[in-house]
């Protein structure tokens, strides 16, 4: 760490580095805007967790089945499942993105705000999922029996003896994933919404400065350090209950 | 005895290709206590999960009071609620008070009154001597407390008979008396009740029938006086030996 800062600014090109990507003027002239443009990615963030959680919620439960009647949903969860995580999210948004306002849609419809969304959380949810899995099947199968042994149905021991407890479990896991969520917002700037990524985009050409980068990174540890602090806490707490 | 309550014929049960229960024919009539002995992997456990289905069975067919339960594609959720059953390992719920344990497949299945089913739980707290731990979650009971939740949890459904699967043998020594007191409670209420216990002691104070299993099959039954001390098989002999040192 040390050497680093002895020895970096002793290359060749530092002064011209240290110009185009700390420029103290431009990171202060550009945050203001660069955090307002961030707000939008913490309301694209808002509207996008919730409606994983739920989705990642039903494909958990789609892939847990057990009745032989309902295997097309089992394997309708495996396949959500193996689709949205064998592909990159930004080939999700790409595709999503671009494919679907192409078929011309009315107004609020070709909005890439909305079909952003969705790869988003059509992705997303695909991971939330397999977390959830696990922890439903992390709980021991003698909880399951001593709920069907007092007469409850197979849904009623899902919804009040085996989820409340798996959910809880996974509680740090699916922190990591909203941390990671809430960076991956930034990626919908390829398809035009001016948030954080974008808008220090729109800077960097018109002050021909990377600073503007430095700056939105900067403003992303600030609220993913904390968030995974966060995790990591829950995470130790957990180990050391241990239910 | 009078009427049967639950019939048990030719029942068969397997697991892959271990061969659990090889034909087990048995009858408990009704206010009947019925113990289950015979060395680990006889089929103890197995038989009890099978009588309340929670174990398919291979063959053979259960009655409870004469209605067939181990038909195929019958809705065993009423079935189950006549049929109370407490496991080694409590199996309590953790994240729910013992209260909230006892009072869950009440609320959701027998449609009663919050308020009356809260009435009828806090007295059977009050009779197990646990009303002070109602509010308490399962990690701050000693392990002879949560079994005797776990029962009361099953009492709470008002079952016609209840299975016991060798309750006390995750127990401490110095709390194995207080559940067995639970059970002569209801032994003195007049509780249809099947064990499965290493308890010598108890199955010979208090059941009327003993039956000895061993390798899948029940080798030998009889009351209790003259299973242990004129047994006529020689693997019971040889069992009750080893175990009555």
């Amino acid at each position: 760490m040390l050497a680093l800062v002895i020895l970096v600014p002793m290359a060749p090109g530092w002064s011209r580095v240290k110009d185009s990507f700390f420029n103290w003027e431009i990171f202060v002239r550009t945050t203001p805007r660069l955090l307002e443009a961030f707000l939008l990615d913490v309301a694209i963030f808002a509207w996008s967790a919730p409606l994983i959680a739920v989705i990642g919620l039903l494909i958990a439960l789609c892939r847990g089945v057990r009745s032989p009647s309902l295997f097309p949903l089992r394997m309708f969860g495996a396949a959500y499942v193996d689709i949205f995580r064998g592909v990159p999210v930004i080939l999700v948004i790409y595709l999503i993105g671009f494919g679907i306002p192409g078929l011309g849609l009315p107004r609020p419809w070709n909005s890439p705000y909305i079909w952003g969304t969705v790869a988003l959380v059509l992705t997303y949810s695909a991971y939330v999922a397999e977390i959830l899995r696990s922890g439903i099947e992390s709980i021991h199968p003698s909880q399951r029996s001593a709920a069907i042994c007092l007469g409850l149905s197979e849904r009623d021991a899902m919804r009040y003896v085996i989820l409340p407890q798996a959910i809880r479990r996974v509680v740090p896991a699916n922190m990591n994933m909203f941390i990671a969520l809430q960076k991956d917002v930034a990626l919908l700037s390829v398809i035009g919404p001016v948030e954080i990524l974008r808008q220090a985009g729109v800077f960097k050409s018109l002050l021909a400065n990377f600073t503007p980068y430095v700056a939105a990174a900067a403003i992303f540890l600030a609220l993913t350090i904390p968030a995974t602090r966060y995790a990591d806490y829950l995470m130790n707490r957990q180990r050391n209950v241990r239910s | 005895m009078s009427e049967a309550k639950l019939t048990l014929t030719d029942m068969q049960k397997s697991f892959g290709t271990q061969h659990v229960l090889r034909g087990i024919n048995l009858e408990i009539a009704k206010g009947e206590m019925v113990c289950l002995i015979g060395p680990s992997g006889s089929g103890k456990s197995t038989l009890l999960r099978c009588m309340n289905m929670l174990e398919p069975i291979d063959d053979g067919i259960v009655q409870l009071d004469g209605l067939d339960i181990s038909e195929p594609g019958l809705d065993l959720e009423p079935v189950r609620r006549r049929i109370g059953i407490v496991f080694q390992s409590f199996n309590l719920f953790p994240h729910m008070s013992a209260a909230d344990n006892v009072l869950l497949a009440p609320r959701r299945v027998l449609g009663k009154g919050t308020a009356e089913l809260q009435v009828e739980a806090h007295e059977l707290f009050q009779r197990f001597n646990l009303a002070d731990h109602m509010h308490k979650y399962p990690d701050q009971l000693s392990g002879g407390q949560q079994q005797r939740v776990a029962v009361i949890r099953a009492l709470a459904m008002r079952p016609e008979i209840m299975l016991f699967d060798e309750i006390t043998s995750a127990l401490d020594p110095e709390l194995v008396e207080e559940v067995l007191d639970v059970l002569r409670q209801l032994r003195d209420d007049g509780m249809t009740m099947v064990l499965a216990t290493h308890e010598m002691g108890f199955a010979r104070e208090l059941a009327d029938r003993v039956c000895f299993m061993d390798g899948g099959k029940i080798v030998e039954e009889g009351p209790p006086t003259q299973m242990f001390r004129e047994p006529r098989m020689d693997r019971t002999k040889s069992f009750l030996k080893s175990v009555l040192r």
